[in-house]
């Protein structure tokens, strides 16, 4: 439980996350502990290999721990089946990557839109919902531009209008400045900050750059499988 | 929900380049079988449209073409008096003996040398035969040395209305032209029976004997009365079936050939789709894991891919039936049963579109299985890592 009495939105207890290769086990996370509370924005540091990434796929739901204890906005998520898994991520976790990962043959607003082609939305509904994430994001009067009419800055936040547009409680963010240059990268912080502020959305953002950490509130640094403060 | 047809579409539009060859590898494949299927057709189709149902082909006991048939003038004379024979007003049966003899000519289109077959009728032959039609001249008179020609005799041996053809060493003067619905009657030269009978050395009797029966029932009394009569030696076809019977092996071939070469050229097509497929997986494997983790289901994943597997044949479907229909109409030859040569014309069908679109998706779908599946059990994670 954290400080003020409400479940944690993620909640990660001894997890453990084994690999085989060939006969030989590589420990990518080695009981590791974390509560993340409903609005936090946390930050996840460390060198690479450290099982970060692997921390935030497992929060995210795309993967599965060996063995330990993974809530996730009060879903115990190690325990659903494929495809629940894949329905509860629909609704709960919205993704920000380094490479904006956009479809490229569809356009700005189709790419919000894909997230609603799981829910029970008419088309008017979606097409209304996703060009108002774009508004969020302040490029509506991109919708019909397609990725690669875009530059990088415009592509994340095209994705990070898909990642809000089905209204996720838990944005997760995996080097989401990692391929911009500094001005656009302050903008999606920027962004992100909004996010968190003003649509109360937590937040857990993996990130080599300091200035990117800088803006959690919270940040937790990984090394060799083992989590620190 | 599943991923929208929009998506697939515009896929194999943006990357025409790398879904071409499996497309034109499908389309040659759908070529081919429809090709094929239209020879077997057309084929088919100029020798059931030579007979007719109600009419009665009586040739001598044991041939199974009229080349090989005769019968004397004294029997024919005895079959006509049957009573199940259609008859006029005039009370005369409706009969037509005919004689056939084969001729070479040389060919318009490579002057090699070719059988015709050159049959002597009597004017009856027209109201007995079926779908016979002048489409220029005039009928022979009898007594003069002149031939009708068929429409396809004349256009692959050149013979026009006017020009003189060449029958046992003498000139015939060519005076019409006829056309009969395709069938096998169009590559025949035509001519009066007891003009021909002298030169052609059949004086003494007919290669076959075609009579309409009053009431078409009586076939199977008709055939078992006169095949037993001794007096005769005669066997008794219904017009249709005995042409029919000499198209059988060759359509038949054809088809199978048709179905042969679908299936070879069809596993080699497969290949090419699967291989295409793995391709457009592969290039597009960190898309797969954006919508897998963006939830969308596996099944949603196979689906779409077999769904873009499908488009991609169903494009080589249309490009190879567009690439088969100018064969439609064109004329090729065979041999008939009487060693003659028998045009006949390219039939592209519904039928043959169709079955050449259903063999294109066919191959669409057993292409696209395994990358689409492959696709759907990529794991998100791995899939992620791709660049």
């Amino acid at each position: 439980m954290s400080g003020n009495g409400k479940a944690p939105m993620v909640s990660v207890e001894g997890v453990r996350k084994v690999y085989h290769r060939d006969a030989e086990e590589v420990k990518v996370l080695d009981g590791v502990t974390l509560e993340v509370p409903e609005g936090d924005f946390v930050a996840l540091m460390g060198p690479s290999g450290s099982g970060k990434t692997t921390l935030l796929n497992l929060i995210a739901g795309i993967d599965r721990p060996t063995s330990g204890k993974l809530f996730v906005a009060g879903t115990d998520v190690a325990q659903l089946g494929e495809s629940d898994l894949a329905r509860w991520r629909s609704r709960n976790v919205g993704f920000i990557f380094q490479f904006y990962n956009l479809i490229p043959v569809l356009t700005a607003v189709e790419n919000v839109e894909l997230p609603l082609l799981l829910t029970n939305l008419s088309k008017k509904e979606r097409r209304e919902r996703a060009l108002t994430a774009l508004k969020v994001v302040g490029l509506a009067e991109r919708s019909q531009h397609y990725p690669r009419q875009l530059s990088g800055g415009q592509e994340q936040r095209v994705a990070i209008a898909r990642a809000i547009v089905a209204d996720p409680k838990v944005l997760v963010a995996d080097e989401p400045t990692g391929d911009l240059d500094s001005k656009s990268a302050e903008e999606i912080l920027a962004l992100m900050d909004t996010l968190n502020t003003e649509f109360g959305k937590t937040i857990v953002m993996v990130t080599h750059d300091p200035r990117a950490a800088q803006r959690a509130h919270t940040q937790w640094h990984l090394e060799k499988g083992v989590l620190s403060r | 929900m599943a991923l929208p047809i929009t998506y697939n579409v515009r896929n194999v539009r943006v990357r025409w380049q790398l879904t071409l060859l499996a497309i034109v590898g499908i389309a040659l494949v759908v070529t081919t079988v429809v090709f094929l299927t239209a020879m077997a057709s057309g084929f088919r189709l100029a020798l059931r449209a030579t007979g007719r149902t109600d009419n009665v082909m009586i040739v001598q006991k044991g041939a199974n073409a009229e080349l090989t048939s005769g019968i004397g003038r004294n029997a024919a004379a005895l079959l006509l008096v049957d009573s199940r024979i259609a008859r006029d007003e005039a009370e005369r049966p409706l009969s037509s003996p005919e004689i056939l003899v084969v001729a070479t000519y040389p060919r318009k289109a490579d002057g090699a040398e070719v059988n015709v077959s050159v049959r002597g009728v009597t004017p009856r032959a027209f109201d007995v035969r079926g779908g016979i039609r002048l489409v220029a001249g005039r009928q022979v008179q009898p007594g003069l040395p002149e031939v009708m020609v068929g429409e396809r005799v004349r256009d692959r041996y050149g013979f026009e209305v006017g020009s003189k053809v060449s029958i046992q060493n003498k000139p015939w003067e060519v005076v019409g032209v006829f056309a009969s619905d395709g069938s096998g009657f169009e590559s025949e030269i035509w001519g009066d029976l007891e003009t021909m009978a002298e030169p052609l050395r059949r004086t003494g009797g007919y290669q076959a004997v075609v009579v309409r029966l009053a009431d078409p029932s009586t076939f199977e009394a008709f055939k078992t009365a006169w095949e037993g009569d001794p007096q005769v030696q005669v066997s008794v076809f219904r017009e249709r079936e005995f042409y029919e019977a000499q198209a059988g092996p060759i359509a038949g071939a054809l088809l199978g050939l048709a179905g042969f070469v679908g299936i070879v050229m069809g596993v080699g097509a497969v290949f090419g789709a699967m291989n295409t497929m793995y391709g457009i997986v592969a290039s597009r494997t960190r898309e797969i894991g954006t919508l897998r983790a963006l939830g969308f289901s596996r099944r949603s994943i196979l689906l779409s891919f077999l769904t873009e597997a499908v488009i991609l044949a169903a494009a080589g479907g249309v490009l190879g039936c567009l690439l088969a229909l100018p064969a439609n109409g064109v004329t090729a030859a065979t041999n008939s049963a009487n060693f003659s040569e028998l045009a006949f014309a390219f039939r592209i069908t519904a039928p043959a579109l169709f079955a050449g679109m259903t063999f294109a998706i066919l191959m669409g779908i057993v292409g696209g299985l395994l990358p689409a599946l492959r696709a759907a059990r990529l794991p998100i994670t791995t899939a992620l890592r791709e660049v």
